[in-house]
């Protein structure tokens, strides 16, 4: 920032505390590290899942799950969140999951 | 972080010099980023401990939306959990990181007389409030049931106490004046989906919880702003309850004459229809509820599981308990994995929905002990000897029991 330009809004947000005991706050989010793991589906799962959250919802559930609960979650991004994700991509992607982060069968 | 003596909870510092990441997003210098990890005491436990804005280090459930878990050796810090060590829960990933509190309105509507459009200048210019409230993640812990449960793996860190001040609700609805009929109000924040097809996050309570004049509009925790990642500039603080309802950013609070039957109310956040909201595990509940008040937990926190204590010498130990709001009526604890239990003193109170410290002097001889901490609130609730069990992984409360080896 300009020094001129940071002097004038230091004294802007003195004016500020002054009149009232509030003023704009801006935060910058740290930058997103991790993605899904790669192999088979791995694209099909990144394009669909990580739209709307990041890969550690994946990473982080519970370890050696089963191919029933990798579908439910895929299914319920589709039919609750309203992924849209096709109905042939759905076996794909659970299958990708499970074999990555589940039981591997 | 504090390593000593922990089997369980251990951290690793690694620096990762992270050259060519400034470069590439246009900035002419380096940077170096430093990256801890913490390991849960559960299977796949291990997470990343990260540094978000107006945030000392926490534990990095997930990254977007911001997940955030206090460790837990920040609870013997004190009873009151600060602002940058507050646990961070978002369900959509449309959150506000740029907020002009000017021009910042929160609209009351719906089934009122008056609606009205107010600015937190107008909030501080209402009688104001001030209360300490734990707030509690409905699956604060969900990583310890077993059978393990989809959803936030989280330890026992997403909770906190703090001293919230803003206006009461009551005042905000009378100010609007509510109308004949009214059965809900519900609330929503500035947060929104990524996909348009994505229920917004809105929740609700009854009318009757709304006007009962604890039910705050908070604008400050601990003597301060909110911290953006905890609903700055305004949240709804509704003691007692899970963090579920404590919508944050909030902007609209609108009147209903029924029920509100979103995603958020009707499909999550549910609850067995049954005193203890469980059932057996690996089962699925016939009817369930929206989740409601806390149950009673306690911890220890001057030591951890797996950790040492002096053996044959007297040694302080302390902790916290808190329940739904009827208020810590006792602390006990057992030294001898619960076949004998001694009350402890407890700390002074900060009001029914705080955190309450506990202390007593134990003397151990040499060897492994399981201390067993256990509360009881002002209507008799207590925790359960066994884990309880429910499909979403909500409401852990059971014994803590914490292993020490006195040498």
């Amino acid at each position: 920032m300009h020094p001129m330009r940071s002097r004038s809004v230091v004294a802007a947000i003195l004016l500020l505390a002054v009149a009232a005991p509030v003023a704009a706050l801006k935060i910058e989010l740290p930058p997103e590290s991790t993605t899904l793991r790669p192999g088979a589906g791995s694209e099909l799962a990144i394009r669909q899942c990580m739209t709307c959250h990041s890969a550690d919802y994946v990473a982080f559930q519970p370890p050696g799950k089963p191919l029933a609960f990798w579908k439910a979650e895929v299914e319920k991004m589709k039919k609750v969140y309203g992924a849209p994700i096709p109905d042939a991509e759905i076996d794909p992607i659970a299958q990708y999951l499970t074999r990555e982060y589940g039981d591997g069968k | 972080m504090d390593r000593q003596g922990s089997d369980h909870l251990h951290t690793r510092r690694h620096l990762l010099r992270a050259l060519g990441a400034g470069a590439a997003l246009g900035s002419a210098t380096f940077r170096a980023i430093a990256a801890d990890t913490i390991t849960l005491p559960f299977a796949n436990g291990q997470r990343p401990l990260a540094q978000y804005p107006q945030k000392r280090p926490l534990i990095v459930l997930t990254a977007r939306p911001p997940q955030l878990e206090t460790p837990f050796d920040v609870f013997n810090e004190g009873v009151v959990t600060p602002n940058d060590a507050f646990f961070v829960r978002y369900h959509l990933a449309g959150i506000p990181t740029n907020i002009d509190v000017d021009s910042y309105r929160i609209g009351v509507k719906g089934k009122v007389m008056t609606p009205l459009s107010l600015s937190v200048a107008d909030l501080r210019q209402m009688e104001a409030v001030e209360y300490y409230a734990v707030n509690q993640c409905s699956g604060n812990s969900r990583g310890f049931f077993e059978p393990r449960v989809a959803g936030g793996q989280l330890a026992n860190g997403a909770m906190g106490n703090a001293k919230w001040r803003g206006v009461t609700l009551k005042s905000v609805l009378a100010k609007a004046g509510v109308q004949n009929g009214a059965r809900q109000v519900k609330f929503d924040g500035l947060d929104t989906p990524v996909l348009p097809a994505t229920p917004d996050f809105v929740k609700a309570i009854d009318v009757d919880h709304a006007l009962d004049g604890e039910v705050m509009l908070a604008y400050a925790m601990n003597d301060a702003d909110l911290p953006m990642l905890n609903g700055y500039p305004v949240r709804l603080i509704v003691p007692g309850w899970y963090g579920t309802y404590w919508v944050k950013h909030l902007t609209e609070i609108t009147v209903l004459d029924g029920v509100l039957n979103d995603f958020w109310m009707a499909t999550a956040y549910r609850i067995p229809e049954n005193t203890c909201a469980c059932v057996p595990p690996g089962t699925a509940p016939a009817t369930t509820v929206p989740i409601g008040r806390f149950d009673v937990r306690s911890f220890v926190t001057s030591v951890r599981d797996g950790g040492t204590v002096p053996a044959g010498k007297p040694f302080i130990l302390r902790g916290l308990a808190f329940d739904g709001g009827f208020g810590i009526r006792d602390v006990a604890v057992s030294a001898d994995g619960g076949k004998t239990w001694t009350s402890a003193a407890l700390g002074r109170e900060l009001g029914k929905y705080s955190f309450r410290e506990w202390q007593m002097t134990a003397t151990l001889p040499a060897g492994v002990h399981d201390i067993k901490v256990r509360a009881v609130n002002s209507i008799g609730q207590s925790q359960p000897g066994e884990p309880l069990w429910n499909p979403a992984g909500y409401m852990r409360n059971v014994v803590e029991t914490t292993r020490v080896n006195a040498v």
